[in-house]
């Protein structure tokens, strides 16, 4: 499988690995796919006062590309607010790190897993209070 | 200077051995007469040529040089001898016997039998990757005409009893074919006892050039298979097709040298086999697939838990390595037989197989050993399974959103 640079640079110095106290109420974490789908992905996001994503870690169990994939949505979340990162999609990702097609599902499960780290964050600040959450914690 | 990558890849193919080489050149450049031509010296040379190196091959696996026909492979072979006898013996019955672990070359070619109509057994293996005896005499029917069995499996190198298999199917009339690809020159093979029928070499695993290999069809008692390439009835019809004299040369100088230094290099392999294996198991979760006893010297397949395989491979992309087979790799199936050894997919997905050859130094293993260490810990580090597996963890409880 040939890799484009920019997969391997991602895979080769990964930013943003590691993890934050799943229990503060700043963090939100998603957790996608199965380990025996051959990816697991775990992306943690921390959010300010303001509600804008200040920082996010990952984890991932997987090829080069579901690693560059969750790498590249870290950096791209930090800085903008829930809502903004709600409309990252995975093509975006795809297009980005020259995935490709037998690689695209890795790009989905980066878009799933920040997701999945925004409904965890909202939900541990009440579902209907949506890009509001941030001010209630506050 | 260690030149890198190291290649730790010898079961996808091995070099040709510099004195294979040798050989070979002149049958490409003065030599080059046709095998088939009888009216002048250049076809007489190379038809000769070719004899020298059927009797070298033959001599390797204790066979008569008339029981060996050239094909282009091991893969070729197999589809002669199985279809070629599935196809002779059709009204003698229609079931056919072989193992969930084989090369694809046995499994896809036994699908299209099924297609054919006839009806194919596939046996599973214990979890060391063996076919249990009693498994395999209860799969043979009285309408059973041949099982296919691989000597030695070329994932994980475990080497299947095939002389109480050939004795199980000689007593029950029941045609025997080894797919022996994986086995020349890593174990001794004397087909002059052992009750096999058929036997598939290829060239390219043993020090030889690709493009070249063997069937071996046994003439005591005499066994018919129906050609399956047709023409101008080379190799007495079973092989039709210009021999391809510089590679049969290689591939018999190749054989050759593997008979006469097969017991003091596998010595030498297994030396280094063993510490990459005790270098590599310092870590956690690191488990062996297959039996550690039955398996050649040269094999090495083993599973880091919560590190998938494919990034591991891209990690160490200066010792080439691979997951699963190299025929398979492409895939993002996790391997087929390792499945069949009834492991988890974590650790399925997370394997890599290692063989060692004629040219691995200690140096190359060392230096793997320190590499591998370095890079499965960076992974793990970065590996959300490692994370929850040091947290007590029980991987297998979670409930994954599959996808």
């Amino acid at each position: 499988m040939a890799y484009s640079e920019k997969v391997i640079d991602h895979y080769e110095n990964p930013r943003n690995v590691g993890a934050f106290d799943k229990a503060d109420p700043h963090v939100g974490t998603g957790m996608v796919g199965a380990p025996a789908c051959g990816d697991v992905m775990k992306l943690q996001i921390k959010v300010n006062n303001e509600g804008i994503i200040e920082d996010a870690k990952f984890k991932t169990y997987g090829c080069g590309s579901a690693i560059a994939s969750s790498s590249l949505v870290t950096e791209w979340v930090k800085g903008k607010s829930l809502d903004e990162a709600m409309q990252l999609k995975n093509t975006q990702i795809a297009n980005e790190l020259a995935l490709p097609p037998v690689k695209i599902h890795c790009s989905i499960l980066a878009e799933d897993a920040i997701k999945a780290a925004i409904d965890d964050y909202r939900q541990k600040h009440g579902a209907a209070e949506g890009a509001d959450a941030a001010r209630a914690a506050a | 200077m260690l030149a890198l990558p190291v290649y730790l890849d010898y079961s996808a193919t091995t070099p040709v051995d510099p004195r294979v080489v040798d050989k070979m050149i002149p049958f490409l450049r003065e030599q080059f007469g046709n095998p088939a031509s009888r009216s002048h010296a250049f076809g007489w040379g190379a038809e000769s040529a070719v004899e020298t190196a059927r009797a070298q091959v033959a001599a390797l696996v204790g066979a008569d040089p008339r029981e060996i026909v050239w094909t282009s492979g091991a893969t070729e072979s197999i589809n002669l001898a199985v279809k070629g006898a599935a196809h002779f013996y059709k009204e003698r019955g229609r079931h056919l016997v072989t193992v969930k672990t084989e090369h694809k070359a046995t499994l896809d070619t036994m699908r299209e039998l099924e297609r054919e109509g006839f009806e194919v057994t596939y046996l599973d293996v214990d979890e060391n990757g063996m076919v249990g005896l009693d498994v395999f005499t209860q799969s043979l029917r009285k309408d059973t005409i041949l099982a296919s069995v691989m000597y030695v499996n070329n994932e994980i190198g475990v080497i299947q009893d095939i002389p109480a298999m050939g004795e199980i199917c000689r007593e029950r009339g029941v045609l025997f074919h080894v797919d022996s690809a994986q086995a020349t020159g890593k174990l001794p093979i004397d087909l002059a006892s052992l009750k096999v029928d058929l036997m598939s070499f290829s060239a390219h695993k043993t020090y030889g050039p690709k493009g070249v290999g063997a069937l071996y069809i046994q003439r005591k008692p005499r066994i018919r298979i129906e050609a399956q390439i047709h023409g101008g009835g080379h190799e007495r019809g079973f092989r039709s097709g210009t021999l391809p004299t510089h590679q049969i040369v290689g591939m018999g100088e190749a054989f050759r040298i593997a008979g006469e230094e097969m017991a003091n290099e596998n010595d030498r392999i297994r030396m280094l086999r063993d510490k990459l294996l005790r270098g590599l198991t310092r870590m956690d979760e690191v488990y062996v697939n297959g039996d550690m006893e039955r398996r050649v010297p040269h094999n090495l397949n083993l599973s880091f838990n919560f590190v998938e395989g494919e990034s591991l491979i891209m990690a160490i992309k200066d010792v080439a390595v691979s997951s699963g087979s190299a025929c398979t790799s492409a895939s993002l199936e996790p391997s087929y037989v390792l499945r069949a050894l009834g492991r988890s997919d974590e650790l399925a997905h997370s394997s890599i197989r290692f063989t060692i050859g004629r040219f691995t130094t200690e140096e190359e293993v060392d230096f793997a050993i320190d590499l591998i260490n370095a890079k499965v810990g960076k992974l793990r580090e970065m590996s959300p399974l490692w994370e929850m597996h040091l947290d007590g963890v029980d991987l297998s409880k979670v409930q994954w959103a599959a996808h």
